[in-house]
């Protein structure tokens, strides 16, 4: 049996996804580093990290480097009825890493639509996850959820406001045990239960998922969360490859900020998710705007957690010369090796460690291979 | 291949037969060397044995697609995975122990002893207690003999050593047992056998319940 090796097209990925932003008609949003600390606290718990880097401006205002950029856009987001404002960005952001408890800079680079969004909306920057997932590598899958759908559950089992988050965390990780035994302690009735164990166990492709989903007591709210995401995976699924869309309630975000569709990707070969966005019109309410909001993260960053594939060679050839001959012979003889896009690097000694395939001594009578490699 | 963490010991043993039974056997894990890596091309298995409070960073990172790690280290480290099924074994409680004539003061802070930092400041936190945390990584149960801690937070199997020690328990925290966890990416494209694995567990826990 012989294990698949993850496959990523290049190391380009961040002006590739600008590019793929760009044809879709999303402008750039560019941004301070520092915004007003002030953004941060009225919204902390939309903060995937809540340490936030601080300093005092000499005119004695507390600012802050950047610790998410969503906040910023909204903020700085003007409504125009009927219309939608379609930006990207790619930014630096600053974040406490949970495993080594300092600050980490941050890559990310994403797009949201802000303002009078509606299903194609939603369709589009689903589809633009996609296709970001297939700039970056070739297998992949997005994890697609509706919090209507979850939140609708839950409010036909009468789950109290008080053992929401716990049960929503237990959803998120496929806990299906902790959340019998949550609405056990919540008092939920034993047929209830089964339902929102249900909608933790069942996973996968959309037509499996979603005829569950039409046997489950729902509400009215719960209805329109089903429609909605069966109209637009629909639509998405001619977009994807075959099996790379998947139905997931396991994916949760805050739900005092989103609202719909809430969306995970994963390529093959990292092991967190390298994607993550939504639906988050009630953020929009937060911060006194009107409109919906929708958007996404990518994490380039992520790829550098692989184990890269080790290269037999460091450079192609060593080119030893001595400091006598004239400069001219030098470069002459390194730009006839470095014909064919070989790389080469020219010492007067050569350097230990260095694994190179040939190397050469530029003397008086010409270029001599001393050693080479297959 | 699915790589499969499991902890290191006894716990780690009886697990191992569980999967084995559900078709995941690799019998050179029984031959009694030093190895840590095991292999079963045949089955498409391949299991390591790790330090128990690390089987849910192996996980995590991915080097692991699935591996079983008590709830204690899932509360304690809150690692970003899918926690897929409670085996019911390693049965065990996290508690809150004293020694047997201890009488809490509430007017003072109070000083606790653990392993488990995180677990004991949310159970304080939950009870709006304020605690000064000691941080310590073995033979807690010394703490209060010696003045050090008030208390102690830790996981209580028998009791044998707290009663040993003139310890009692005086409040249970949370119930622990081996769970299994998943990688949250790896469980996306190797679904298929770890859902097997899954089913077959979880008949077992079954049968073994009733």
């Amino acid at each position: 049996m012989t294990a698949r090796e993850p496959v990523f097209k290049d190391e380009t990925i961040t002006s590739r996804l600008r590019a793929l932003y760009g044809r879709y008609g999303y402008s750039q949003f560019r941004m301070r580093k520092f915004e007003e600390y002030d953004l941060y606290v009225r919204n902390k718990s939309f903060l995937i990290s809540d340490h936030v880097i601080t300093f005092t401006e000499p005119s004695g205002k507390l600012m802050a480097l950047k610790p998410d950029v969503t906040l910023s856009i909204v903020k700085n987001s003007k409504e125009t009825p009927g219309y939608v404002q379609k930006v990207y960005y790619k930014e630096s952001v600053y974040r406490v890493d949970k495993d080594s408890d300092t600050f980490k800079e941050i890559t990310q680079v994403g797009l949201e639509c802000v303002g009078d969004i509606d299903d194609y909306s939603i369709f589009e920057v689903l589809l633009l996850a996609v296709e970001s997932l297939r700039e970056i590598g070739e297998e992949f899958v997005l994890d697609i959820s509706h919090l209507g759908i979850v939140s609708a559950v839950l409010d036909e089992a009468g789950v109290a406001a008080a053992y929401r988050a716990p049960i929503l965390r237990c959803i998120g990780e496929k806990n299906s045990h902790g959340v019998a035994a949550l609405c056990r302690e919540a008092g939920v009735d034993e047929t209830k239960i089964a339902a929102i164990v249900k909608l933790v166990t069942t996973y996968g492709e959309r037509q499996r998922v979603l005829a569950v989903l039409e046997e489950m007591s729902l509400g009215e709210s719960g209805r329109a969360a089903l429609a909605q995401l069966r109209c637009v995976l629909t639509a998405l699924e001619k977009e994807a490859p075959a099996g790379s869309i998947r139905v997931d309630f396991s994916v949760i975000h805050d739900m005092n900020y989103y609202n719909g569709i809430v969306f995970r990707g994963f390529l093959y070969g990292i092991p967190s998710g390298i994607l993550s966005g939504g639906q988050y019109d009630y953020l929009m309410q937060k911060m006194g705007k009107n409109g919906g909001a929708i958007g996404f993260a990518v994490y380039p960053d992520l790829l550098e957690r692989l184990a890269s594939p080790q290269q037999k060679y460091d450079v192609d050839t060593v080119l030893l010369y001595d400091e006598a001959l004239p400069l001219a012979d030098v470069r002459a003889a390194a730009r006839a090796l470095a014909a064919d896009g070989k790389s080469v690097t020219v010492q007067k000694s050569l350097p230990g460690k260095l694994r190179y395939r040939q190397l050469c001594r530029l003397n008086e009578s010409g270029v001599e291979i001393l050693e080479e490699h297959a | 291949m699915l790589n499969i963490a499991l902890p290191k010991g006894r716990l780690g043993e009886r697990v191992y037969a569980m999967f084995e039974k559900a078709g995941f056997a690799c019998p050179s894990i029984r031959e009694n060397n030093r190895k840590l890596i095991f292999e079963n091309e045949e089955c498409g298995v391949r299991y390591f044995w790790v330090k128990p409070s690390d089987v849910a960073i192996y996980v995590e990172r991915g080097a692991a697609d699935i591996g079983v790690a008590g709830k204690d280290i899932l509360l304690e480290y809150e690692p970003d995975v899918y926690e897929l099924l409670d085996l019911h074994t390693g049965v065990c409680r996290m508690a809150v122990a004293a020694k047997n004539d201890f009488h809490d003061d509430p007017r003072r802070r109070l000083r606790v002893a653990t392993k488990f930092a995180r677990i004991a400041e949310q159970h304080y936190a939950s009870l709006g207690r304020e605690i000064d945390i000691i941080h310590l990584n073995g033979s807690i149960e010394i703490a209060p003999i010696l003045g050090l801690s008030d208390v102690i937070v830790d996981i209580v199997e028998t009791g044998t050593t707290l009663r040993e020690n003139n310890l009692e328990v005086v409040d249970t925290i949370v119930d622990i047992s081996a769970r299994l966890i998943a990688n949250k990416a790896n469980f996306k494209f190797k679904n298929e056998p770890i859902e097997r694995l899954v089913a077959s567990l979880f008949q077992q826990t079954e049968e073994q319940n009733t």
